[in-house]
């Protein structure tokens, strides 16, 4: 059975991979449907959604269209989840795997590291490093990725620390395997399906705290986002519901697609599971 | 014949769609009589255990029986209620598991545990209970009753918590105990302690028993009546002494075939020669670190242990649980390192070998492992997992996945497996499979760490034929490590027997076995399970 067919078979990543799709190609026609700047003040503020043709999501309080805006922002959302969280994984997991799989001292000294930035509030260490970079897209993405990687390198430390008494690890020890062998190839891809749920989830967290940089006016001034978007609208949520409620139901569904999908790779890749069903 | 305590007539339990049969069990039909010892054979996936626990309102979910009835005092106990089941346990029926440690709280008293059975049937007062759980604790024979009852489980020994666990089952005199494979998870001693003590609470108290049990030696031991299963259906009903003096089924001649018994291996003639490993004084101490509250512990794994293997023979080294069989092992194949001693083969000096030299070393000795779902990567084709060993070792690819086929059809699975998931197989394939990648290195010596425990006896058959065909083919090197003797002497030359981390007794095969000089050998051998059996009938 191929990857795909494996994937499908769960019905809930299919539906998450829809949806993703979706705001995928959203992001990417974007510039021709929307071929104008999201900023660029287009009507009347304040249009209700579809009260005026062409104005399907209506306007925002300086009468910019709210569809190009979470078109525009699809594009920014998922490219900063994204390379965020394969930033994370990038610093995470080498860190978790090399203090799981040896011990000892190297793991004392690496967790202390870890502990380090585990005790500052991820939310208050993001803004900081944001406040002092410059608000850009690459800023953003760097400290959500510094501090969101912690909790890789703890899940995969405490992974290898349990695998790395299995049998196969000690048959892979015994025939002369090298210890970089046997990390990436025995031990790395028994603790892939943990690491895919939560990568899923991180790409998650990451797009909210996006939004939420954002919110406090440290996103990137050049790009419209959706957290951008939620944060403008907050002063005039009672008079214009629609200007939160449709950039936050964007958020929520690209949220849902991703951990579906995560799940879904999640059986697709695990090889007992694909062949039971 | 007055009527049966426990009478099952036609039962068929149905699994849930999707399984690999239709029914866990199909149209079984058995008694337990008054008084006596009824033992239901079985290997893993027989439904052996299937009856008890229908009769007990314990089956899994989606299991459910389907057709028959199991009459107890008068009731078919297949309609009863989950309350009225609850009623019925512990105050009619008792049951034993075969987990010990698993079975009882941790963090309860055994005293309290075994009060608890009273509470749950609002039998006695507070003092009462107490007065009642000594007096059972004392029946069950655990030394010094007044202080276990104060004891936690971990306190005490797996023999203790499984006489606690006795005593639990008997607190409300039940008519019927059953006991669910109730020593299989001990030690050889400790195991006929326990087997002694079934059959005397039984005889003292008149109840019936029914024995759950993979092991034809245990039947031997305890059995009035013999139910043999497979596939979910009875094979052969009778007394003890029909089944195992006279199968008439050849399934059941096979199991009982199966059993490695007692037969010595002939002694090889001339002296030995010169020795491929030589181990000298070895000691290994584990220590753990004290806390604030603790203080550090020291366990001697090993305690100047010397020995020597010579080429083409097969050591065996046997012990119970403790004792240090497999840390030796460990040390041999070097996962451990000991503290002091020697360890050479054929010349070289494996004890101080560290890091890139010993990496290069390390085919030089194999090992097969106990578990045989744990020691092959779940995530690594098979025929892969095999050319691993010889792919680090400077073979390249095509070549080492060409031999890993050829080693497959040695083991007798095919070439084919070459690329299949380890999950595709039984647990006896996948030991072939382990056996394969030991192989592939073209070892000197193989260790084999409990490498027949997990499977079931026609299985480990198989198996220890395969090694025994391997020995012939390809003259192998062999450190047979167990804990069971009967197999041990049906593959060993030469047997090593240790305890407490010392080597108490060793020798010939032969002589260890007919002439053993040491006390604790002798009560090894005579722990056997249906030992006195095999020696009436041989």
């Amino acid at each position: 059975m191929s990857f795909f067919a494996r994937f499908a078979q769960n019905r809930g990543a299919l539906i998450g991979l829809i949806i993703l799709m979706t705001i995928i190609l959203m992001a990417l026609f974007a510039p021709f449907l929307y071929p104008d700047s999201p900023w660029r003040m287009v009507q009347r503020p304040f249009l209700a959604p579809m009260e005026v043709d062409g104005f399907l999501l209506g306007t925002d309080t300086m009468g910019r269209d709210v569809a190009a805006g979470i078109m525009h922002g699809a594009w920014v959302s998922l490219l900063i989840g994204l390379v965020s969280t394969a930033v994370a994984l990038i610093i995470g997991v080498p860190l978790g795997a090399i203090a799981g799989y040896y011990g000892g001292l190297i793991d004392d000294g690496l967790m202390r590291f870890t502990e380090f930035f585990q005790t500052i509030p991820n939310f208050a260490l993001a803004i900081v490093l944001v406040a002092i970079m410059q608000p850009s897209v690459t800023s953003i993405v760097l400290a959500i990725a510094i501090v969101s990687w912690p909790p890789v390198a703890r899940l995969v430390r405490a992974e290898f620390m349990s695998l790395r008494h299995r049998e196969y690890v000690e048959a892979a020890r015994l025939v002369g395997q090298t210890n970089r062998t046997i990390i990436l190839r025995q031990i790395l891809p028994n603790t892939l399906s943990p690491i895919i749920v939560l990568a899923s989830l991180m790409v998650a967290t990451a797009i909210l705290l996006e939004s939420a940089l954002s919110f406090l006016g440290l996103g990137d001034p050049n790009v419209m986002s959706w957290g951008y978007m939620i944060g403008a609208a907050r002063t005039v949520i009672r008079q214009a519901w629609w200007l939160s409620f449709f950039p936050g139901l964007a958020i929520l569904l690209t949220v849902l697609a991703l951990n579906l999908v995560g799940e879904g790779l999640d059986d697709a890749l695990n090889p007992k599971l694909s062949r039971e069903r | 014949m007055s009527e049966p305590v426990l009478s099952i007539r036609g039962l068929t339990i149905a699994l849930p769609k999707g399984a690999d049969r239709a029914y866990a069990v199909e149209d079984v039909s058995y008694d337990v009589e008054r008084g006596e010892i009824m033992c239901v054979v079985g290997e893993s996936g027989s439904g052996k255990s299937m009856a008890a626990n229908a009769l007990m309102g314990l089956l899994p979910k989606g299991v459910r029986p389907t057709a028959g009835e199991v009459i107890f005092d008068g009731q078919d106990l297949l309609t009863l209620t989950e309350k009225q089941h609850r009623k019925l346990r512990g105050l009619h029926i008792g049951m034993i598991f075969q987990e010990p440690m698993t079975a009882l709280n941790p963090l309860m008293r055994v005293g309290a545990q075994i009060a608890e059975v009273f509470e749950a049937h609002g039998k006695y007062n507070g003092k009462e209970r107490q007065a009642h759980a000594l007096a059972l604790l004392e029946e069950v024979g655990i030394p010094q009753p007044d202080k276990a009852i104060r004891a936690y489980p971990f306190q005490l020994s797996g023999g203790q918590r499984q006489r606690v666990m006795i005593a639990m089952a008997l607190a409300l005199e039940p008519k019927l105990l059953i006991a669910d494979e109730p020593t299989t998870a001990l030690d050889v001693t400790t195991q006929a302690q326990i087997l002694e003590l079934i059959r005397d609470l039984q005889k003292r108290r008149g109840m019936s028993v029914m024995f759950i049990t993979h092991d034809f030696g245990v039947v031997a031991e305890v059995a009035n009546r013999v139910c043999v299963m497979r596939y979910g259906q009875i094979v052969e009903l009778g007394s003890a002494e029909e089944v195992l003096e006279n199968p008439q089924h050849e399934y059941t001649r096979a199991l009982i075939e199966a059993i490695p018994s007692n037969i010595i291996p002939e002694a090889r003639g001339g002296e030995r020669p010169a020795p491929l490993l030589e181990v000298k004084g070895l000691n290994k101490v584990f220590r753990s670190k004290g806390g604030l509250f603790k203080a550090a512990r020291e366990v001697r794994a090993l305690d100047d242990v010397s020995f020597s293997l010579a080429p083409g023979e097969t050591v065996g080294i046997v012990g119970e649980s403790g004792s240090g069989k497999s840390t030796l092992g460990r040390c041999v194949v070097r996962l451990e390192r000991p503290d002091s001693g020697t360890l050479s083969l054929a010349g070289t000096d494996f004890t101080t070998l560290t890091g890139e030299e010993l990496r290069r070393q390390r085919w030089r000795v194999q090992m097969i492992f106990q578990d045989p779902y744990a020691s092959l990567n779940p995530r690594t084709r098979v025929g892969y997992a095999i050319a691993q060993g010889p792919m680090a070792n400077g073979v390249t690819r095509e070549q080492a996945m060409k031999q890993a086929g050829e080693l497959l059809d040695l083991v007798g699975l095919g070439a084919v497996a070459v690329d299949r998931f380890p999950h595709e197989f039984s647990g006896g394939q996948r030991q072939r499979i382990g056996i394969a990648r030991a192989l592939a290195l073209n070892p000197e010596l193989i260790v084999a760490d409990e490498a027949v425990s997990a499977l079931d006896v026609s299985i480990q058959a198989q198996i220890l034929e395969l090694l025994e065909d391997l020995k012939q083919k390809l003259s192998l090197s062999l450190l047979f490590i167990t804990h069971d003797l009967r197999v041990a002497a049906q593959i060993c030359d030469y047997i090593i027997v240790m305890q407490h981390g010392r080597i108490v007794e060793q020798g010939t095969a032969e002589a260890v076995f007919l002439s053993p000089q040491e006390a604790y050998t002798r009560e090894l051998l005579e722990a056997i399970p249906g030992r006195d059996h095999e020696l009436e009938s041989a």
